[in-house]
């Protein structure tokens, strides 16, 4: 292997080094600095006369005198059934005080598209126990479903409940059949308070043994933060269509990825897109988030949930708006919900699962499902707009109707929004607590959901003006 | 794509950044496609400068590097063209998905190549000129049964000086095999190649007057778009764009649709490539894949390819066209490949226009939605290519400059609108601010084909919605109860006109589709009610008792009803009987 030691500049985390042969793109360097420290990267731009190299730990401590070697091959994750229960750092290695890992199969971490042509379309239903996702924003097994939330929001406790409880109702029932189910948890970025809570939380749930974490700290290299997810969702691959478990992929937090893409592009002087994020930011978060997804004739599947901080809770931020291009909806959470205590802080209103219609319905969750989530999203958007009209006229201006929608609104946030993050709601549950809520209404308020499922569902003696039209009719 | 027949010429790598490789010691022109590395990733020049050469890449370009070679083929980006496109699915240059997942599996490596067109397959050739006739350029020579649906006629290549015909086969031929000799010696195949970023020639392009019904009936009936026009469709995330473009895709009454994803979710085309097969085509009955060319370029693809994928599209269109047929193409989305015009850009070092986009985006989208148009073919006939293109502005900001240099072009403007969706009011279509200038040339079609009355009818629906959002303004302030009479009923009116006629299930199995004569008949009951009502309120009855007639939450079903005709007859004179039982 040979070895330069002809390094001519060194700016941020980006190091140029003149070679005199060859050096392919994306090609792993080490670095090794005077005093024995070896630090890793990867070629960023490669000429016939001069390589640059962005190193993941960091350039300090690097000088012109550190000698650099080119590994003759793209950053590659060792991966194999045993990674389950480990905990890595954002490079993928152990941290964990365990054993070696013996790799099954050396795979490069930027992973190659499915072809479109080869994917199955996601269909089955992913209970999570929550009512304002199973009810609203379903999800389903290869979606890629982000948490938009704000700094401060407990978006952690939410992707925590939502691992902890996922299930897939039939499966249950059919004892032995399907695949098993494993989490791969990827941190970029965040505190070690955070990374604690999610550690503790495995651990006294027992879910660490069917979970790979990867932990890339805030006070670890920004750099290595681009090459977390990827480590992550290769690992997720390779568990899903090799080893048929059905992987949920867990990424927080996607706004310190997106800084750290930032961060390189500045180094490299780039012309910047929109509020100095690269132009290619959207390929690049594709590239991530196009990994989730279910191949024909394979047994296991990756869904993801990435979750990202929203800058100043603006869904127009560059981060949130180019995700949500790319993934299949959103849930948002919600400050003005959080601080009166509704958790999870979930606002249905601009929460979004796209793969929701076909994931729901009769023989996948039930019949009245779609119905039912559509007046339930309609009823609620209605009250939302008379509350703006109650701050200026006062309930009594209003009529006894649009009473009803505010009654609405406020039980919906409380009853059916508002379960704590330890409650687990079967699918039925929340559809008969949405029944119930809707009930408030006279039947003819009812214009979204078929004439056939009213019947059938719709709680008698909840709504009093339904009750009065009764008793004349009597 | 075609194959490259030969290699003119070979360089080496300079450098490589992302999907722009450097060559020098390459004799190339502008645009032509070359082979890059030992692995031959298919690439195209896109710039060139004294002895270096600038390509851009239509694969991932990881563990390339300098020294390796560099092939010219000396031609540009081709597509093939010839029977077998229709009920196929290409990657953006070309090459088909199903070919390459046999070749290499679920996940898409790179360095392979496959024709565009099946070279093995045989087909049927009817010729329908025989020996010593005089053909020129654009000409019909035969037909092949590409599809149930569709018939393909072998064309003379536009190229083609023409002759007199001395050789005619019939029976079965492969593409590359001579079906028609002329004098001059051109051998003609059934396959041929134009260069995509080239507009195919046509005699001559007019005015369209026919509508391309798309069975929506805010589309159809508010905002309609023409055959051989152009629409854009911008909107925020989750305001169901793709949807929107879906819907027509499936719905509308094109002979042939190309459908191009462009930098768009995978899973999105799973569905259209598990769905298309299993539906209809609402004209003839036959699977809609049969009419039906899919172009995928999804987010994750490299992202040259994305930007090559829209010409990939028109040009297939186009082709179709040439043949006569109204082709509509639907492209989802052209911000994406913007974006791509961008990113290569900005790897080119390009001085930047607005918001970093090059300053030649507003010409290369103009040049785009200019193949669009009613034409009469080099063979005399009509053919029409309707573009609509989908427009992601990021934040939802109309002001961005990809959707204002395509409003600059379009004539039907569909602003999707981010509220509406959070309302779950689907199509999410706006429409206070969408327009379409095709409204009064296609007037005439209306009257004569669905009711002599409905443009009349149309404008009072306008009036009714426009005078509604001056009204909710005032609500806002003091509420619903305290407006006058009249104006509550005309909210009543307004409300009717949302949630019966602008709002559509794409999901339920009969309202999907909308023919125009029922969007015209559902229009005509909520003016029924409207009429009525008024005459009512005229006769003293409280606007309370009115809003209270059994029959009027009926006008929100007549959608979903299959045998429209006689329901909306009957919920007519329902509504009449009952609101005249009022005084």
């Amino acid at each position: 292997m040979k070895e330069y030691k002809t390094i001519t500049e060194i700016s941020g985390p980006l190091v140029f080094v003149d070679i005199d042969e060859p050096v392919a793109y994306d090609e792993m360097v080490e670095i090794e600095t005077p005093d024995g420290e070896v630090k890793r990267g990867q070629v960023l731009e490669s000429t016939d006369e001069f390589v640059a190299i962005q190193v993941f730990e960091g350039t300090e401590g690097v000088g012109q005198d550190a000698s650099v070697r080119f590994l003759g091959e793209t950053l590659k994750m060792p991966v194999t059934e045993d990674l389950l229960g480990r905990v890595m750092d954002g490079s993928g290695n152990p941290i964990d005080g365990g054993p070696d890992i013996v790799p099954e199969d050396r795979r490069d971490i930027v992973g190659e598209a499915i072809n479109p042509h080869a994917r199955e379309y996601p269909e089955e239903f992913i209970q999570t126990g929550v009512s304002a996702i199973d009810g609203m924003n379903t999800l389903v097994r290869g979606q890629k479903l982000p948490i938009f939330s704000g700094s401060g929001l407990p978006h952690s406790d939410l992707a925590l409940q939502i691992a902890r409880q996922a299930s897939v109702p039939e499966e249950e029932d059919s004892e032995g059949g399907g695949s098993e189910f494993a989490v791969v948890f990827g941190a970029m970025g965040i505190t070690a308070e955070e990374a604690n809570e999610f550690m503790d939380d495995f651990e006294r749930t027992g879910a660490l043994e069917r979970s790979v974490v990867f932990m890339n700290l805030a006070d670890d290299p920004a750099v290595e933060r681009t090459v977390t997810p990827r480590m992550a969702l290769t690992t997720a691959e390779y568990l899903a269509f090799e080893k048929d478990y059905h992987v949920l992929v867990i990424l927080t937090d996607m706004t310190n990825y997106c800084e750290a893409l930032r961060e390189i592009g500045a180094a490299r002087e780039e012309v910047p897109g929109r509020r100095g994020y690269p132009g290619y930011m959207y390929t690049d978060l594709a590239q991530l988030y196009e990994r989730a997804g279910r191949i024909k004739g394979r047994d296991g599947s990756v869904t993801q949930i990435p979750i990202l901080t929203m800058p100043g809770d603006d869904d127009t931020h560059p981060i949130p708006d180019l995700t949500g291009y790319i993934t299949e909806g959103q849930i948002m959470l919600n400050r003005d919900l959080n601080s009166q205590g509704v958790t999870p802080p979930v606002n249905v209103l601009p929460s979004l699962s796209r793969l929701m219609d076909d994931g729901i319905g009769e023989g996948l969750t039930r019949e009245d499902h779609g119905d039912i989530s559509d007046q339930l999203y309609a009823a609620y958007a209605e009250g939302e707009d008379l509350r703006d009209l109650v701050n200026i006229v006062g309930r009594e201006a209003l009529s006894e109707r649009d009473n009803l929608y505010l009654d609405f609104a406020d039980r919906f946030e409380d009853e059916f929004v508002d379960q704590g993050f330890e409650t687990n709601r079967s699918v039925e549950d929340t559809l008969d607590l949405g029944w119930e809520l809707l009930s408030l209404f006279p039947k003819a308020e009812l214009n979204r959901i078929d004439e056939d499922l009213i019947e059938t569902y719709y709680v008698e003696g909840e709504s009093e003006a339904e009750a009065e039209e009764a008793a004349a009719a009597d | 794509m075609s194959q490259a027949e030969e290699i003119t010429d070979s360089g080496e790598i300079e450098s490589v950044s992302g999907p722009v490789v450097t060559a020098t010691g390459l004799d190339a022109q502008m645009n032509d496609v070359v082979y890059v590395g030992d692995e031959g990733l298919m690439g195209e020049v896109i710039e060139i400068e004294d002895e270096i050469t600038t390509i851009q890449v239509y694969e991932e370009t990881s563990g390339i590097g300098p020294g390796e070679p560099v092939d010219n083929t000396g031609e540009p980006l081709t597509v093939d063209l010839g029977p077998g496109m229709l009920d196929s699915i290409y990657d953006g240059v070309q090459r088909p998905l199903d070919v390459l997942e046999e070749e290499m599996g679920s996940f898409l490596d790179r360095g392979v190549d496959a024709p565009g067109i099946d070279l093995e397959k045989e087909w049927e050739f009817e010729p329908t000129v025989s020996e010593g006739d005089e053909v020129e350029a654009g000409e019909i020579l035969g037909t092949v049964e590409e599809t149930v649906s569709i018939e393909h006629k072998v064309l003379v290549p536009p190229r083609s000086d023409g002759g007199e015909v001395t050789e005619v086969n019939t029976g079965s031929f492969t593409v590359d095999e001579p079906v028609v000799v002329l004098d001059s010696g051109e051998e003609i195949a059934m396959r041929q190649e134009w260069p995509v970023r080239r507009a195919r020639p046509s005699a001559d392009k007019h005015t369209p007057k026919t509508p391309l019904v798309t069975g929506q009936r805010i589309q159809d009936g508010l905002f309609p778009l023409a055959k051989g026009g152009t629409a854009a469709i911008p909107g925020p995330f989750g305001s169901g764009k793709t949807v929107t473009q879906q819907q027509l895709a499936k719905w509308s009454d094109a002979d042939i649709v190309v459908y191009i994803g462009c930098g768009e979710r995978g899973n999105e085309m799973t569905e259209v490539i598990e769905d298309f097969p299993e539906l209809e085509d609402p004209q003839t009955g036959n699977p809609l894949m049969a009419r039906t060319c899919l172009i995928a370029n999804t987010s994750n693809m490299p992202v040259a390819a994305r930007e090559s994928c829209i010409y990939t599209g028109i040009t297939i269109a186009e082709y179709y066209r040439d043949m006569g047929y109204d082709v509509a193409l639907m492209a989802d989305s052209t911000s994406r490949w913007a974006e791509a015009m961008r990113e290569i850009s900005s790897r080119l070092e390009e001085m930047p226009g607005e918001e970093g986009y090059p300053a030649y985006l507003a010409a290369r989208l103009a040049q785009f939605y200019e193949r669009a148009g009613l034409y009469t073919t080099l063979n005399d006939e009509e053919g029409s290519v309707s573009v609509v293109g989908a427009v992601s502005p990021p934040g939802g900001d109309f002001s961005e400059p990809v959707t204002q240099n395509t409003l600059r072009i379009v004539k039907t403007f569909w602003a999707l609108d981010a509220d509406l969706a959070e309302r779950r009011h689907f199509p999410a279509i706006n429409w206070s601010e969408s327009y379409s200038l095709y409204k009064d040339q296609l007037d005439d079609w209306w009257r004569e084909n669905v009711a002599e009355d409905f443009p009349e009818v149309r404008q009072w629906a306008v009036d009714v919605l426009d005078e509604e959002t001056e009204l909710q303004e005032i609500v806002q302030l003091v509420g619903k109860d305290a407006l006058p009479d009249d104006q509550q009923l005309t909210l009543e009116v307004a409300r009717y006109l949302r949630e019966a006629w602008l709002q559509q299930n794409a999901l339920h199995e009969v309202d999907t589709n909308c023919e125009p004569a029922k969007t015209y008949k559902m229009l005509t009951a909520i003016k029924t009610f409207n009429d009525e009502a008024f005459d009512a309120l005229d006769a003293g009855v409280p606007v309370d008792e009115i809003q209270n007639v059994d029959a009027a939450p009926r006008l929100n079903r007549m959608g979903v009803q299959e045998d429209w005709d006689e329901a909306i007859e009957e919920l007519k004179d329902d509504l009449t009987e009952q609101l005249r039982d009022l005084y």
